[in-house]
């Protein structure tokens, strides 16, 4: 569902706000968020997961703020652990993407025509089978666990990033220092090196965001279906799965509040990408 | 016009060229890939029963699908069977991979085309009430909403749905696409419908956010463009302005869009199917990836390539037919 959403042009709409000074606000916010989910996932030791017989199937209270499942587990403790799971996963995947992405933009760009309609044939490739299909096949070859995953996320986010590095190489290519440099006897490499990646770098950082909520959701979706990770690991989208069985008894709180904080993040991180591409495209950032 | 069909003619074969070498390519990438998987079919198709079979068996067995031969051979093999119309045998369904796909899509087929059609129209009206009224609180809450579900995983939707209208309401069923207990015969269509409704609902409200802020953006654009301050400036408003003005201009992408996000919808359904255990094409994905059947994991990654790629088809044609700058120059 990524890249079909369109550019967020205004922000506000009806209100002027300083993108600028909005965007730097958004930014120290979800390094805080993040901040607080590493800190509090990290300070959730074996003991906060524990099973407590005694306060099984409590709704939400002060004690409890997300409430505790079937096994008396704390459901806040869980979802914070699951959510820094997810964000390290997406973390990997997205990273590993977009260095995919950069790897073979450039290779179309600069590889001649062959290596061109390669790239481009790969491309399609990876689009014509739905996202998931392919997370789920990939999950079952690496035969389960966190390493299918993130390759799943990693070999699925690539193309239209790769695509737009491309179309941006070439606009590069034809400036008259790469030709100057050509002339000069500089290696292909050392052009896509030195003369086209740093020229590259706010798109594939921007790029790097967008797709980094995608790899979240990703990772979730795919622990949701029940191929990855083991049960007992307290993913989100492992938590919603069994919450599933208990919804029918009630227990509302046990999908609600992971999936809302799952959203809060997701949509957080998707803002920021949003900013920062307003920022680095000249056309929007003075608005 | 005989060139003009000589011209749609070169132009199928092309694309049929390209199906072709794109499931050929799709299935060989596969296949090879599948024989690496350190997931052992065999101990995939036991299962449970582990303790009780016999070496000499599970030999039997291998023997049986032909799992001790290299991945050449067994690709070749599996690939004349396949040009003569036999996609193998399901190991999780002990039925053909055909019957499996055929059965399970009808299903999926009528969850999918409800919400592809109800998203297209919903998001559509969406996207122009958003544009007209731009900047003011229709805008606001249709653009929120949209930004919103897009992050939002489509199955968790689905949960809040049967919490809400399944758990708490109890008009609509938790699951499954028949009453249970009912005997296949007795099923009547308005017992589909009704099972229908939630799956279709969720993947629907999923549907609606990429179609109504594409057509926001295309209606903006045309809001703003000369002709319409030509149309404002002799008095034209409102509604009647953008009937005349914009709607025709915002359609046909609208439509093509709606087309090429079959992959989307696909991937929704496989969601959508698992929350609501819904017998189609989707849970049967999810089935043969933890189950390990590989004939027919690989027989759905061919059906789902054919299936996005007759989206975009359609998407492709419907341009060349309608818009006519697409029908005089671009290539063909």
């Amino acid at each position: 569902m990524q890249h079909r959403i369109p550019p967020h042009t205004d922000p506000a709409p009806g209100r002027q706000r300083n993108l600028r000074r909005s965007t730097l606000l958004i930014i120290a916010g979800s390094a805080l968020l993040l901040l607080a989910i590493h800190i509090t996932g990290a300070m959730i030791d074996e003991r906060g997961l524990a099973t407590q017989p005694q306060n099984r199937n409590q709704a939400p209270s002060l004690s409890h703020w997300f409430g505790t499942d079937w096994l008396g587990r704390d459901m806040f403790a869980r979802t914070m652990k699951g959510l820094l799971l997810s964000v390290q996963v997406g973390l990997i995947g997205a990273v590993a993407s977009t260095l995919l992405a950069a790897l073979f933009g450039l290779l179309a760009a600069t590889g001649g025509k062959h290596v061109d309609r390669f790239v481009a044939w790969l491309i399609d490739l990876f689009l014509s089978v739905p996202h998931l299909v392919t997370l789920i096949l990939i999950a079952y070859i690496s035969g389960g666990g966190l390493r299918g995953i993130v390759i799943g996320i990693a070999l699925t986010h690539w193309p239209s990033l790769a695509r737009v590095i491309r179309a941006e190489a070439m606009q590069i290519k034809q400036a008259d220092y790469v030709r100057i440099s050509e002339r000069f006897g500089k290696s292909r490499i050392w052009i896509a090196l030195h003369h086209m990646l740093p020229h590259l770098l706010p798109q594939l950082m921007v790029g790097f965001l967008l797709m980094f909520p995608h790899a979240i959701l990703h990772e979730a979706a795919i622990t949701f279906l029940g191929l990855g990770l083991s049960p007992h690991q307290p993913a989100i989208g492992i938590i919603l799965n069994e919450s599933m069985r208990y919804l029918s008894t009630g227990m509302w709180w046990l999908a609600i509040f992971p999936g809302v904080s799952l959203i809060i993040v997701v949509r957080l991180f998707g803002i920021l990408g949003e900013r920062l591409r307003m920022l680095l495209d000249p056309r929007t950032a003075h608005e | 016009m005989k060139l003009n069909l000589m011209v749609y003619g070169k132009w199928f074969g092309m694309k049929l060229i390209r199906l072709c070498t794109l499931l050929l390519a799709l299935s060989i990438v596969t296949f090879g890939l599948m024989s690496l998987s350190p997931i052992d079919p065999v101990q995939a198709y036991i299962g449970a029963d582990a303790m009780r079979v016999s070496s000499e068996q599970r030999q039997a067995i291998a023997d049986y699908w032909g799992l001790d031969d290299p991945p050449h051979v067994r690709y070749l093999h599996w690939a004349s069977a396949m040009l003569q119309g036999d996609m193998g045998t399901s190991m999780l369904y002990r039925e053909p991979v055909a019957d499996v796909i055929g059965e399970r899509f009808l299903h999926s087929a009528a969850l999918m085309a409800v919400a592809w059609l109800a998203s297209g129209v919903i998001g559509l009206a969406f996207g122009i009430v958003a544009a007209a009224n731009k900047g003011r609180w229709p805008d606001r809450i249709i653009t929120w909403y949209c930004y919103t579900i897009a992050s939002t995983p489509a199955y968790w939707v689905g949960l809040v749905m049967l919490v809400v209208f399944a758990v708490w309401l109890g008009w609509f069923p938790v699951g499954l696409a028949v009453p249970a207990g009912v005997m296949a015969s007795d099923v009547t269509l308005l017992d589909r419908i009704y099972h229908l409704v939630l799956p279709a609902l969720t993947l629907s409200m999923v549907g609606i956010a990429p179609i109504a802020l594409h057509t926001r953006e295309k209606l903006l654009s045309v809001l703003s463009s000369d002709y319409v301050l030509y149309a404002r400036a002799r008095g034209e408003k409102g509604y009647t302005l953008i009937r005349q003005h914009g709607l025709r201009n915002i359609l046909l992408p609208a439509v093509t869009l709606q087309f090429t996000s079959f992959s989307e919808l696909f991937g929704g359904a496989v969601l959508a199917e698992q929350v609501f255990s819904y017998p189609g094409l989707g849970q049967a994905t999810v089935e043969a990836g933890l189950g390990g059947d590989v004939p027919l994991l690989l027989g759905i990654v061919l059906c789902s390539a054919l299936f996005v790629f007759i989206g975009n088809l359609i998407a492709d044609l419907l341009y060349r037919l309608i818009d006519p700058r697409m029908r005089k120059g671009g290539e063909w």
